[in-house]
């Protein structure tokens, strides 16, 4: 399989997400210029953490209008996986690719630490290769994380089970201590109704090696490497 | 000077003063230029003559650091110092002080104290990717501390993090000396292709300057003047005088800067720092042996009306002067355009050696480069220790009552901003990013991996401003020796050191003094520990209605591990380990942070230091690392023995792990449990590891005493203290957050 991961201007995570594909799960990457069209065959597309265009209007609001943006929504529509780990959660959220907003941590300051999250789903191509209450020690760091959405919203995430990672504490409990940033529901991370498009605050590519703390990021990676392996190693675009 | 004229407010007395110069450095550059200077020259002069660019009172004494050494491939004098690190690689690092700025606006000034150290660094050619800091701030219950402080931090992760380069470790040191100025050292490590290292240098006549990165307005006029006279009360306002930061153009910035740097087309880059324009073209001029013509009609404005003088004296973040090959202009432009950036040819190298500017066809600046770099003044200020010295030194330990209750001592020291959990300021911080992480802040030094070897890298800064009051010599020394041992402890050797001398008005005699003892005693750890100084910079000024700061000299050194992989970290790590002190404890008080603490006295002489025995020590460290038989080792410094002990128990990321020990040394009870004598390290062990140790330690000539045992949920030093862990953690672990929430 193949991933592409936009370089956005901005970005920061950009090299640790392909670094982590590339020499931890020998995986084919390339990177993808967001002033180029979405060309060539790649079964997961992933908008890397940073600052966008300096996050200055507001995280995400000015990538989404980014020429590549374009590409990736009409992939998504035709079922291609999307990841975007949190700027590029922000940017899909700010692209209508996922339901909600990010918002300012209730703390109103940047944090950086690591946090459990549980897996709620496995029935998604990203979070597939885990087990359903398993949790995932990952590093987080933003300033914006704090996820929101109309009680609507928030309903239709329940029915549909969209909300695939949840803050927790070391005993998988989700309690207010345990969210880092005053998300609704303790909420990491969801995916859209058709589970093609996930996006979650938390670093996967930063856990990814025993020596940096950790491996429990590439539970999400696999996922994808599994459920692509299962559906035939079809590209989903041409 | 030609013939077309542009209208200049005209050369006064009072426009000579005002721009710092005595009489007799005017007198001097009027002979120079044999003639008057025009008032965009006199600017010109008064920022590369200024303390900051030209460390006219310093130079004679930096000369003594020795910046030699085998894998030194840049020392002092370029943008930042570079040494080799083997597999082709090369480190290169600064670091610099943003102290006046800080004070005056917290967030921009540290902000852009960190974009400026991070282009020092890409403008050789390396990648960032690691940043530590430095701060001092006053008192924690002083009104303005809490303000300070969040503003600095915030701005600090604010710009790092932004431009994704990781902050990884750092200090964080409180007293009332700093209330009224503040200080900000800022610190960026990059790596590079040994082949492919860029300098400052203007070569080859003809060859276009290209301007690239934000456009240029009226912000940071003067920063290097400012930063070069003390604080009155006039401070506030020079708010207009501190830069705004972009950290986004920085971010592309420095991926075009590293794109352009992979092809052929660059000969010289260096960032518009302090004094801007100016001292980038003339400085570059200087390295080169040439002369530089700027076309300032061609500079990019933000703003409409700008005059060469501002347009010269503009410190505006985000910019780069680029000397690039004749005819590969359009190469440079297509490149710096895909970043959405401006490159416009504002000059060219010339022969003449002079520097020139010029603006709507008029010559506005002809001055020689060697007046503006070379040739500017250099002064032996007048140096005097000072009477009250012996009063300072004075400490009768007899009259010092030691409490009953040492274990309650324990707990307000853990309480002491100075030795509590700095967590609150690291969480603010991207320690994460571009995945090298090994050990993130809080251990004796942060360890960060190099991708594509085995190899680590270690980084610590410290400074002890207290024993430098002290003992200016003394406290000079131990910074060495303390950040060297920082180093052992996680299994690194020094490499190389970048310092910043914060200290008052070099006008002073007695500031001259400890700045001269200082330096010496830097000389003297890093000749005994073999540590270059490949770079750093000198902040003067650092006083506030004529009273100056400790005289702070910060060391940020880096060291190399052969394998990463084998690192330590400083807590224990399971019950039943041996506890071993590597060292030897005195019966030293002075100069403590008990003392300050619990007596509210910094006084006496500040802990005496061998450095044969320290290099022992560290060698032994250092050894049993490399045969993988330590599972901790710890730096005992602020709060000495008890303090490292209990640090040792609680600074772990799981759960506290008690232990039980007993020093044998015979003294009063609270010097030997906070009195901070050098060269002593904490380290546990399995104890069929013992006999490996003693071998190690005997060879290299290091006392060592087994003092106890880990285990356990209580830290007991018998028969002194008995306490529980979870109790020293909560109280090291909240204390900055809820001093700063009280202090509001």
């Amino acid at each position: 399989m193949r991933w592409g991961v936009i370089v956005f201007p901005g970005s920061c995570d950009e090299q640790d997400v392909y670094d982590c594909l590339k020499n931890n799960l020998r995986q084919k990457v390339d990177f993808l210029w967001h002033k180029d069209p979405l060309a060539g065959k790649f079964d997961c597309i992933v908008l890397p953490g940073g600052f966008s265009y300096g996050d200055y209007l507001r995280s995400g609001a000015m990538a989404r209008f980014s020429p590549i943006m374009q590409g990736v929504v009409e992939f998504a529509q035709k079922g291609g996986l999307v990841l975007g780990i949190c700027n590029g959660f922000q940017i899909l959220c700010e692209a209508g690719l996922l339901p909600g907003a990010l918002t300012r941590n209730a703390s109103l300051q940047f944090i950086c630490r690591r946090v459990f999250v549980r897996l709620e789903e496995t029935d998604t191509p990203f979070t597939c290769a885990g087990k359903k209450g398993q949790l995932l020690k990952l590093p987080i760091k933003h300033g914006e994380g704090c996820y929101y959405a109309d009680p609507t919203t928030l309903e239709r995430l329940h029915k549909n089970r969209q909300i695939l990672v949840r803050y927790v504490d070391a005993k998988g409990r989700t309690t207010p201590a345990a969210d880092p940033n005053g998300s609704l529901d303790h909420i990491a991370g969801v995916c859209n109704e058709g589970r093609n498009v996930f996006g979650l605050m938390p670093h996967p590519e930063d856990a990814g090696e025993k020596i940096l703390g950790g491996e429990d990021g590439l539970k999400i990676f696999s996922s994808v490497i599994e459920a692509c392996d299962k559906r035939g190693k079809r590209a989903w675009l041409d | 000077m030609s013939a077309k004229q542009f209208p200049q407010p005209p050369v006064s007395a009072d426009t000579i003063a005002s721009h710092g110069f005595s009489e007799e450095e005017y007198r001097r550059i009027v002979q120079i230029l044999e003639r008057e200077p025009n008032f965009t020259e006199l600017g010109v002069f008064s920022v590369m003559w200024s303390e900051h660019c030209s460390y006219k009172s310093s130079k004679v004494h930096l000369k003594l650091l020795p910046t030699d050494g085998p894998a030194v491939l840049q020392g002092p004098g370029e943008n930042a110092g570079i040494v080799d690190i083997g597999n082709g690689l090369a480190v290169v690092f600064k670091m610099e002080s943003h102290n006046h700025p800080s004070f005056i606006e917290p967030y921009q000034g540290a902000a852009t104290g960190v974009g400026g150290i991070l282009r020092d660094i890409f403008t050789m050619g390396a990648r960032p990717i690691a940043s530590l800091n430095s701060l001092r701030f006053g008192a924690i219950d002083h009104p303005r501390t809490p303000y300070l402080l969040s503003g600095v931090v915030a701005g600090i992760g604010g710009y790092g993090n932004c431009v994704g380069v990781p902050t990884v470790g750092g200090e964080l040191f409180f007293d009332e000396s700093y209330n009224a100025n503040i200080l900000v050292n800022a610190f960026t490590l990059g790596i590079a292709e040994k082949k492919r290292i860029f300098t400052g240098k203007a070569k080859g006549v003809g060859n276009p300057l290209i301007y690239v990165g934000a456009k240029t307005g009226r912000d940071g006029i003067h920063g290097a003047t400012m930063a070069s006279e003390a604080f009155s009360e006039e401070s506030e306002k020079r708010r207009p005088t501190v830069q705004v930061g972009d950290p986004f153009t920085e971010k592309l910035l420095l991926e075009a800067c590293l794109e352009l740097m992979k092809g052929d087309c660059l000969i010289g880059i260096q960032d518009m720092g302090a004094a801007g324009l100016t001292s980038s073209a003339a400085e570059m001029a200087a390295r080169g042996g040439t002369g530089v013509e700027l076309d300032l009609s061609r500079v990019p404005l933000r703003e409409r009306g700008m005059t060469p003088y501002e347009m010269l004296l503009s410190e505006s973040q985000e910019r780069m002067l680029l000397v690039v090959k004749k005819g590969k202009e359009e190469q440079v432009k297509r490149v710096f355009e895909r970043w959405d950036l401006d490159a416009v040819v504002v000059g060219k190298v010339t022969r003449d050696r002079l520097f020139r500017a010029f603006f709507d066809g008029a010559e506005v600046v002809r001055i020689p480069v060697a007046a503006l770099t070379s040739e500017a003044p250099v002064y032996t200020r007048p140096a005097e220790r000072p009477q009250s010295q012996d009063d300072v030194q004075r400490l009768d330990l007899e009259k010092i009552e030691e409490p009953a209750d040492l274990g309650a001592a324990l707990k307000r020291l853990l309480d002491s901003p100075n030795v509590a959990s700095k967590e609150w300021v690291f969480r603010q911080y991207d320690h994460f990013v571009r995945s090298n992480t090994v050990v993130a802040p809080g251990a004796d030094a942060a360890v960060i991996r190099i991708k594509g070897t085995e190899k680590g890298l270690a980084l610590t800064v410290d400074g002890n401003g207290r024993y430098c009051y002290l003992d200016p010599y003394v406290g000079g020394i131990l910074a060495v020796a303390e950040a060297a041992r920082n180093l052992a402890c996680v299994g690194a050797r020094p490499i190389g050191l970048s310092d910043c001398l914060n200290f008052g008005s070099p006008e002073r005699p007695d500031v001259m003094w400890q700045f001269s003892q200082v330096v010496q005693g830097l000389r003297d750890g890093c000749i005994a520990l073999g540590v270059p100084v490949v770079s750093g910079n000198v902040s003067f000024y650092n006083e506030t209605d004529g009273v100056p700061i400790y005289p702070t000299p910060t060391v940020a050194m880096v060291g190399l591990l052969p394998q990463v992989a084998r690192h330590v970290t400083p807590w224990f790590k399971s019950p039943g380990d041996i506890v071993v002190l590597l060292g030897r404890s005195r019966e030293e008080l002075g100069g403590s942070e008990y003392l300050k603490v619990i007596h509210g006295l910094a006084k006496g002489t500040p802990p005496w230091i061998d450095l044969r025995l320290e290099r022992a020590v560290q060698h032994s460290c250092l050894k049993a690392i490399d045969k993988g038989i330590l599972h901790s080792a710890h730096d005992l410094s602020e709060g000495g023995l008890g303090v490292a002990l209990a640090e040792c128990c609680i600074s772990g990321p799981e759960k506290p792990l008690g232990a039980r020990v007993e020093p044998r040394e015979m003294m009063r009870g609270d010097a030997r449990l906070f009195g901070e004598s050098q060269s002593r390290i904490i380290v546990s062990l399995k104890e069929k590891d013992l006999n490996r140790l003693r071998e190690i330690a005997e060879k290299e000539g290091a006392p060592m005493q087994v003092i106890g045992e880990v285990g356990g949920s209580r830290l007991v030093v018998h028969p002194l203290i008995r306490l529980p862990v979870d109790e020293l953690k909560s109280i090291w672990s909240s204390s900055l957050e809820r001093r700063l929430r009280d202090a509001r």
